[in-house]
């Protein structure tokens, strides 16, 4: 009686060890349904989604104006201390002071991509750039200046 | 020491379990006390991933603090930062718009179907099967598309903010997800052909582990670990949120109280888990996603909790406010530390071999144990 139990268990431990290796031999001999993607060769198909968080950058146009006002509401929102903006006072032709940023600094290294920055920005002036490969040598590069050398404010936006 | 240690006979030993070991899916150090091949103790050493979440959180604003929970419990993120929010909004008496409440709810449920989609892979691959794991990644790969295609990330997402959701939902959400909900009906057939059907796995999870329904409830152990136990303890039905009340939805109970029973509450909570996406993806309300919420918010003074059901148990957020712009003191009750806790009652007086099979039963994320 325990003999014809023993080779019932045996039985059915192979019987449920085929019922799987059926599996797998279906995906060994369907390499179609394989979605695997090798990623360093596959750069140049590769396309992040649209909303993807790789980084902060600042929209320039063709004239190489940006929307930053200088409000440092995202430095508000910021976490961690990411963003530290240094403004300036330009003089109008007027001969008023305005207000501009003089460099945007974002610190890369310490960004968790939490989009709350780009939630608090009124003027839409900062979004989220899809790059993601990010490694450098140096971790000076790390940390950046967003405005372009010589930009400047957009007409019109307050 | 040597008592400490539980050492009482001779020839008892003391073997040490991680802090970098493949089956403690984590830093996690067990200091088991063994008798030949029986244990006899097991000890588990915390604090190798503490970053004091709790403490941090009391520098950051209500809209901030969110962010920092998508990193205790990685594998639920979404349903942390859900928690999160609740429970400002509880503090704040803002009324979530219906689009949003559903919003939130299917994300949770996704978030469910690929956390336990993982954790059928690692718990295959810590019992010696390594195909199903990428199985399961396979399919979960699905899901962290669809994340990353509404929320932009993969992983932490921060996609609920006080008032609902950050962004409204990408166009081809619903499609997308119709696609992964008829992928996933026809493969779950497939992983009980591979796994819940062989009965080297059976026998392996079958009889090992045992914590009775009582032991259940005097450890504090709830979610899929607890109702294994037959412990009617999910979040959803008993004190439902959002509209988890509307909805029909079954909460899975086994009775056996064994890892097998634990493994079979988690595949039959895909499948529920399915059902509510179901319901929910053809009738998502039109309207905002978002209420309007003030810049700056500010909690009235006192003491506020919510509790949520993660995919490892319940999730309570307890914020004491002085009517600041920070909490004064928030205390996160999480899933994993109680469930972890009955580790040792279940595995004393079995086999080494088992407590492999016992640990990966309990679905521990350590990050989530040591905030």
């Amino acid at each position: 009686m325990f003999l014809k139990d023993y080779i019932k268990d045996v039985y059915g431990a192979v019987k449920s060890l085929l019922t799987g290796m059926r599996l797998t031999g279906y995906y060994f001999t369907h390499p179609k349904e394989i979605i695997t993607q090798q990623y360093p060769d596959n750069r140049d198909t590769l396309k992040m989604a649209e909303r993807f968080r790789g980084e902060v950058v600042m929209l320039h146009d063709e004239n190489n104006e940006h929307a930053c006002t200088g409000c440092s509401a995202c430095e508000l929102a910021c976490p961690n201390g990411t963003i530290k903006i240094i403004n300036k006072f330009d003089i109008t032709p007027e001969g008023k002071k305005k207000k501009a940023i003089d460099t945007f600094v974002y610190h890369l290294e310490l960004c968790t991509m939490c989009n709350l920055c780009v939630m608090a920005c009124p003027t839409d002036a900062i979004k989220m750039a899809q790059t993601f490969e990010h490694s450098v040598f140096d971790r000076n590069k790390l940390t950046k200046k967003l405005n372009h050398d010589g930009s400047k404010l957009r007409e019109g936006v307050e | 020491m040597v008592e400490e240690l539980g050492i009482t006979a001779e020839g008892d030993q003391v073997i040490n379990i991680g802090p970098q070991h493949p089956a403690t899916h984590g830093v996690l150090n067990l200091v088991v006390t063994l008798n030949g091949e029986t244990i006899k103790k097991v000890e588990p050493h915390l604090g190798f991933i503490h970053r004091s979440i709790e403490k941090m959180c009391e520098s950051l604003s209500y809209r901030q603090f969110i962010y920092v929970t998508s990193r205790m419990d990685y594998l639920s993120s979404h349903i942390n930062n859900h928690a999160c929010a609740l429970c400002v909004e509880k503090g704040l008496q803002i009324e979530v718009p219906q689009r949003g409440q559903v919003i939130r709810v299917l994300m949770d449920e996704l978030t469910r179907i690929a956390s336990h989609l993982l954790w059928w892979g690692a718990q295959a691959m810590d019992l010696g099967a390594f195909t199903p794991y990428f199985y399961a990644f396979r399919e979960r790969e699905t899901i962290t598309t669809i994340m990353e295609e509404t929320c932009g990330a993969r992983l932490t997402m921060n996609y609920m903010v006080p008032g609902g959701v950050m962004v409204d939902l990408h166009p081809s959400f619903q499609q997308k997800v119709k696609e992964f909900i008829t992928l996933i009906k026809s493969k779950i057939d497939e992983y009980d052909e591979l796994v819940t059907g062989n009965i080297i796995f059976q026998n392996r999870m079958k009889g090992v582990g045992y914590l009775t329904a009582a032991d259940a409830v005097s450890y504090g152990c709830t979610g899929p670990t607890a109702r294994g136990s037959g412990v009617h303890c999910d979040v959803r039905k008993i004190y439902p949120y959002e509209v988890y009340g509307k909805l029909h939805f079954d909460e899975v109970l086994e009775t056996e109280g064994d890892s097998f029973a634990r493994y079979l509450v988690r595949m039959k909570e895909i499948k529920q888990s399915i059902s509510i996406i179901d319901q929910l993806i053809d009738n998502i309300p039109d309207g905002d996603f978002q209420a309007k919420t003030k810049a700056v918010l500010k909690l009235p003074k006192g003491e506020f909790y919510q509790r949520v059901e993660t995919a490892r148990g319940e999730l309570g957020v307890y914020i004491v406010s002085e009517g600041g712009t920070t909490p004064y003191r928030i205390k996160f009750r999480s899933p994993g530390f109680s469930n972890l806790s009955a580790l040792d009652h279940m595995a004393k007086g079995g086999k080494l071999g088992d407590l492999v099979a016992t640990m990966g039963t309990l679905d521990l994320v350590i990050p989530d144990i040591d905030r």
